[in-house]
Formats: structure tokens, C-alpha cells, sequence
């Protein structure tokens, strides 16, 4: 079996007393496209810096395919780094600004000129090379800067929040756009983002980091429809965390006792609840549905608060005792059952689709 | 008429007052201290050094001679040109840009460590230890330096001390003392707007260009310098205008054997009594000066608003 294309091998990370990066252990594959997902503060980016070159761990290895990159500067490694900023060189033109990196390595300039015309067709901006930076669009420099970094045939390219400085629109039309380029070139990328969005529609794995600490990796749905811990529950998508006492656990069942009485989800075998203990059960906002009148599993008495009608979507904010803000979610499917603003509300939820957890912090957004 | 709306709008934005005061000042400073001085500057180079009885009488005629004088010397001359003070006045603009090339090369570096690595409390430290000595006046500096630059100063005992020479170096008259000041006088105005350019380059891009493999000489080449262009051709110009128009440096530093124009200037006024071929060759060095500044200006493709940024 080939080296992984990055492997991070018990790395941490230490700014004088301050730990950013806890005992990180995570093997990338070649061409994965791979997500650093977390708050902002959680260390995302000293790791992303760390792979790149501009900061050594404190202790354990980066390894890229095989090679320890200890002592290896960022001008050296096979990485490219594109910046949340993206840093593009105002005062070239946007060949020049694709080709620095071949200006670097001496390659001929009508040679470096054909290789930005080749970069300029692959991220569709065939003919625009003669142009400045700043007559680009948003969009367009953010493909220049894919552009850039492909052009020094990194083995790597890391990519640090590069969408965040974009509106929704294309934000979300750049997502479509980076997996189809990463898909293209067949390029390992690791991808920095707070955003879970941008994180669940591009990546094939996703490490989900909190106060430096990896909380949890796998796919996207895994991620979503089994967290592993509360952190990981609250901050990859909206859910409703009830909180109560285990009761009994039978198999994969897990009772517990809460205020609004006693509610079952589903054990996660790789962070088991104990009988007795106080946990968590989240439940996500598309998993509560109106309850009929005869259905007494799960089911929570609540009075609409608000109705946030998004178009495809109504969600609902719910108050039900002493949990003030539950969220429930509903199609706009023209079969609308109740939630008027004010209207009381009974709502029920499958126990297959709630994750029993032990407690831990929740993310706080 | 627009004069009068702008006027109108003025004082209504900052106050009667205000207003008042600001247009006064600027008129003020701009005819009485710029304009008018060196108009009467240039009407005096266009006249003849006339005794008092007889300025403004059917003598006081213009005339090119002033000019003149400087380019080909006395009508009796036996040379084509007056080499004498033409050479001067070439020597005075070389010494001028090799000063300010020095303090390029001094100050860059400086300016680029203040303004990117230097952080907090050093930084700080930095500037104030700049800036603390120019508290110390022009002429006490220049003779200090004359000091220890002497044949018995400081720097020939040391080097006769570790034995890298045995005969003390003449360092005024080899003009290194000259050098050395007029270089030190000025560092600051080298120094600010360079650091003032350099500040605001987002560390991304050199972070990106050395990500991308550039060497540090390749970053500063292609990424750095061509940022900070406004502040070096800023600083440039003011520490060569400034140069080129030393007095007390040359003066007190400068060997046996070297002149300054302004020094020339300085005895046309004083000891030569002829205002007017004083004015003339002031306002030589003057145009001299500017027209050397905008046609590099022009070489380094830097329009002079940016100057003022």
C-alpha cells in the first residue's frame, strides 16, 4: 500500500503555554478532498499552516507521501497554499500572477505564458491573462488563485476558508466549481472552513476539530447522521439537544428521563452512554414531524413561536417547558399540518433519528 | 460662478471661523513663504549687480549674463566653458545620488524590519532610538563627527588598536567623513515614507510568493519594492533635494579639495556681494534638481501624486 498523500502523525502544536493543536492523528489519502471543519479559534489554520510550512508542530511528523517535512520551508514543500484572502499580486497581471511560481523555478516566459493560458482555460477564463487583478470579479480572482496555485504542480493544495469574502450566491456556485476543478485535476486538496455547508457539499472525509482537538472524522453523512460527541452534534448542522438521565439502554435503544418525559434515540457504540448518567439527545429539526393524536412515543407538547418561512422550508421555533428554542423543519410540500405563530403543537421524532450522547460542550453559534 | 459655491460650501462645512483661518493660513503659506520668495529670486538672477544708487535706474536692465556666467565664466575667460563651477555643479548632483542610493540601501531593510517584523515594544524602541538622535542639531553632529573621523579619532585609534592599519586614514580628506554625515543627515526622510509604503503590503503576499518558492531577494524584487515605489521615489527625492542643497555638512566635513555648489552660492551672496549671480545659480541647482527628479520620476513610471500618498 502507498504512503498517504499527507499524514499527520501525533501532531501538536504550542504557542508558549497555549496548546492550539492537540495529538492530531489523520492519514490523507491521495486525491481526497478533505475538510478541517471547526469554530473559529479551534486551530483549523495553525494545522493548515503547519502542512504548509510556515510553522513546525511542536512535536510528532508531517509526513507528505512518505517524506518527513520537518525543517522543510514553505518555499520547498510540495504544497500550495491559496489564502483566505487570496493574496494575488495587485501590481502583476493575472498571467503574471499564475506564473510566478514558474517564474520562480526560471521557466522561459513564452513557455510560462502558454502554461497561464492552458491554467486560464482550465478554470474558464480563457483570454483574460492580459488583464490587472482588480478588474476581476470576486469569482474570477478566486479561480486566478486556483489557477496560481496550480500552476507549481503542488502534490498538495491547501485551501484556507477561500469562499469566505463571497456572497451566498457564489459562494455556494464556487463549491459546485472547486469540486469539479479538484475532480479534474485529481489533486489531494485540504480544505479549511467554519462553514459546515461548504464542508459537507465538497468533501469526501471531514474532522470535525473543537479547542484544537479532532472531535471526529469520516464522510459527510456520517458526520451529519452519527456524531460522535455533543460538540459534533451541535456544530455540524442544526439540532436539538434534550437533555435527562439515562434510563435504560436495550441493544441500540437508549431511554432517558427528561422533562418532557421519557424520550428513546439510538446508542453511538463509539461514545456509548451509561445507565444512570446524565446525556444528551439530539435531535435535528428535519426529524420532528407533527405528532397525531394517538402517537404517545416521543412526543413533545409545544407552542409555536416563530414561523421562518425560507421558501423551500418552514422552520419552526418551538417552546415546549423549559427548552425555549427547539427547531423543527418542514417542506413546503403544500400539506401543511398546523404551526401557525401562537398555536400549540404536539411533534414526535423516529428514535432512529436521535443520537444519544454523553455530555460534553456544546457549540456555542 | 463654482469659485464662489465652493467658497460658499467651504465655510458652511468648517465654520466662519475656521474656514476663515484655514484660507488665510494656506494663502499665507503658499504666496508669502513659496511664491513670492522665489519669484523675487528669479527677477534677481535676471538682473545686473547694480550699487544701490543705481537699481532701478536706465541700467537696471535684464539680462542672461548671471546664466550665462555659470556656463561659460567671465567674458575674458580663455575656456569654452567655466569648467570650474560647471564641475562643481556635476559633482554636487553625482554626490547627491550616491547619497541617496546609500540611504536606499541603508534604509530599505530598516524600513521593511520596522514596518513587517519588528512587533510591539522593539519596534517602538526602534523608531524612538531614530528618532532621538536628530534631537542632537546639525552642526554639533557635523563637528562631532569631524572628531571621529580625525587622524587622532576615535575610529583611526581603533583600527590602529587591532592593527588593520598602521598609519591613521586621512578620512576627511578622502571624503568619507562628508559622506558619513550627509548620509546619517537625512536617513528619517528615507526611512518614513518607505516604512509608510511598506506597512500597508498585506504579509499574505510575500507569504504566498514564498509559498510559491521565491527566494527572499525574489520576493522583495518582484513582490515588495514595486509596492513600496511611491515611498522610495518620496524618499529619494527628499534626500536628494536635500542633499544637493547641504550647507553646514560640506562645509565642516568636506576635504580640502571638495565643494559644493551651494558653497559657491553661499560666496556669490556673502563674501562675492553679487546677489543676482547668487539667485542665478541657486536657481540652476533648483531646476537642475527638479527636471533630474521628474525624469526619473518618468523612468520608474511613478506619476508624482503618488508621491504625496
Amino acid at each position: 500500500m502507498s504512503a498517504p498523500a499527507v499524514e499527520l502523525d501525533s501532531v501538536t502544536i504550542k504557542f508558549g503555554a497555549f496548546t492550539a493543536v492537540r495529538d492530531v492523528q489523520i492519514d490523507i489519502k491521495d486525491g481526497e478532498f478533505f475538510s478541517f471543519l471547526g469554530p473559529s479559534g479551534c486551530g483549523k489554520t495553525t494545522l493548515l499552516r503547519a502542512v504548509s510550512g510556515f510553522l513546525e508542530p511542536t512535536v510528532g511528523a508531517i509526513r507528505i507521501h512518505g517524506n518527513d517535512m520537518g525543517g522543510i520551508g514553505p518555499n520547498i514543500r510540495p504544497t500550495a497554499l491559496i489564502f483566505q484572502n487570496l493574496a494575488l499580486f495587485p501590481l502583476m497581471t493575472v498571467w503574471e500572477n499564475i506564473a510566478f511560481g514558474l517564474e520562480v523555478r526560471g521557466v522561459a516566459k513564452a513557455e510560462r505564458r502558454r502554461r497561464a493560458d492552458e491554467l486560464l482555460d482550465l478554470i474558464a477564463l480563457p483570454g483574460q491573462g492580459d488583464k490587472m487583478v482588480s478588474e476581476l470579479s470576486g469569482g474570477q480572482k478566486q479561480r486566478v488563485a486556483i489557477a496560481r496555485a496550480l500552476a507549481v504542480e503542488p502534490q498538495v493544495l491547501l485551501l484556507d476558508e477561500p469562499l469566505s469574502a463571497l456572497d451566498l450566491k457564489l459562494r455556494q456556485h464556487m463549491r459546485t466549481e472547486l469540486r469539479a476543478i479538484q475532480q479534474r485535476v485529481g489533486l489531494t486538496f485540504i480544505y479549511i472552513t467554519h462553514d459546515q455547508g461548504e464542508a459537507l457539499t465538497m468533501s469526501d472525509r471531514i474532522a470535525v476539530m473543537s479547542s484544537g482537538v479532532i472531535e471526529q472524522v469520516g464522510p459527510g453523512a456520517d458526520v451529519y447522521d452519527r456524531p460522535d460527541t455533543a460538540f459534533v452534534a451541535s456544530f455540524v448542522g442544526e439540532n436539538n439537544a434534550f437533555r435527562g438521565r439515562v434510563q435504560e439502554i436495550a441493544g441500540e435503544d437508549v431511554r432517558l428521563e427528561t422533562a418532557h418525559g421519557p424520550l428513546v434515540g439510538r446508542l453511538n457504540p463509539r461514545n456509548p452512554v451509561r445507565e444512570g448518567d446524565e446525556a444528551y439527545l439530539f435531535v435535528r429539526p428535519e426529524s420532528l414531524k407533527p405528532a397525531e393524536a394517538d402517537e404517545s412515543l416521543n412526543r413533545i407538547e409545544a407552542t409555536v413561536r416563530q414561523d421562518e418561512f425560507e421558501g423551500s422550508f418552514h422552520h419552526l421555533i418551538l417552546a415546549a417547558g423549559e427548552d425555549e428554542a427547539l427547531r423543527m423543519s418542514s417542506p413546503n410540500d403544500g400539506g401543511r399540518e398546523g404551526g401557525r405563530e401562537g398555536e400549540s403543537l404536539a411533534v414526535r421524532f423516529e428514535p432512529k433519528r436521535a443520537v444519544a450522547l454523553p455530555l460534553g460542550p456544546l457549540a456555542t453559534e | 460662478m463654482a469659485l464662489t459655491g465652493w467658497l460658499k460650501s467651504f465655510l458652511g462645512k468648517n465654520g466662519l471661523l475656521v474656514g476663515l483661518y484655514i484660507l488665510i493660513a494656506v494663502a499665507v503659506w503658499i504666496v508669502l513663504l513659496i511664491v513670492l520668495p522665489q519669484l523675487f529670486m528669479l527677477d534677481f538672477s535676471f538682473r545686473y549687480n547694480l550699487p544701490p544708487g543705481q537699481v532701478g535706474g536706465p541700467q537696471d536692465v535684464y539680462t542672461l549674463s548671471n546664466y550665462k556666467y555659470l556656463v561659460f565664466g567671465s567674458p575674458g575667460n580663455q575656456a569654452a566653458y567655466n569648467w570650474i563651477d560647471l564641475s562643481v555643479f556635476g559633482q554636487t548632483i553625482l554626490a547627491a545620488i550616491f547619497v541617496t542610493l546609500i540611504d536606499l540601501a541603508l534604509c530599505y531593510p530598516i524600513a521593511y524590519y520596522l514596518a513587517h517584523v519588528a512587533k510591539g515594544a522593539t519596534g517602538r524602541l526602534l523608531v524612538l532610538s531614530l528618532i532621538i538622535p536628530y534631537w542632537v542639531n546639525e552642526i554639533l553632529r557635523a563637528f562631532a563627527f569631524r572628531i571621529i573621523f580625525g587622524a587622532s579619532g576615535v575610529i583611526n585609534n581603533a583600527l590602529i588598536y587591532i592593527g588593520v592599519i598602521d598609519q591613521p586614514i586621512d578620512f576627511i580628506r578622502e571624503d568619507v567623513a562628508l559622506y558619513t554625515g550627509l548620509s546619517y543627515a537625512y536617513i528619517l526622510l528615507m526611512i518614513f515614507p518607505i516604512y509608510n509604503a511598506v506597512e500597508s503590503l498585506d504579509r499574505n503576499q510575500v507569504e504566498a510568493a514564498r509559498d510559491m518558492g521565491a527566494s527572499w531577494l525574489r520576493i522583495h524584487w518582484r513582490i515588495v519594492i514595486p509596492y513600496a515605489k511611491p515611498g522610495i521615489a518620496s524618499g529619494c527625492t527628499m534626500v536628494f533635494m536635500l542633499t544637493a542643497g547641504a550647507l553646514a555638512a560640506p562645509q565642516i566635513l568636506g576635504g580640502p579639495s571638495s565643494l559644493w555648489f551651494t558653497q559657491l552660492i553661499v560666496q556669490w551672496f556673502n563674501t562675492g556681494g553679487n546677489w543676482p549671480r547668487g539667485s542665478a545659480y541657486a536657481i540652476a541647482l533648483l531646476i537642475a534638481c527638479v527636471a533630474f527628479v521628474l525624469f526619473m520620476m518618468r523612468i520608474f513610471k511613478i506619476r508624482v501624486g503618488e508621491i504625496g500618498r
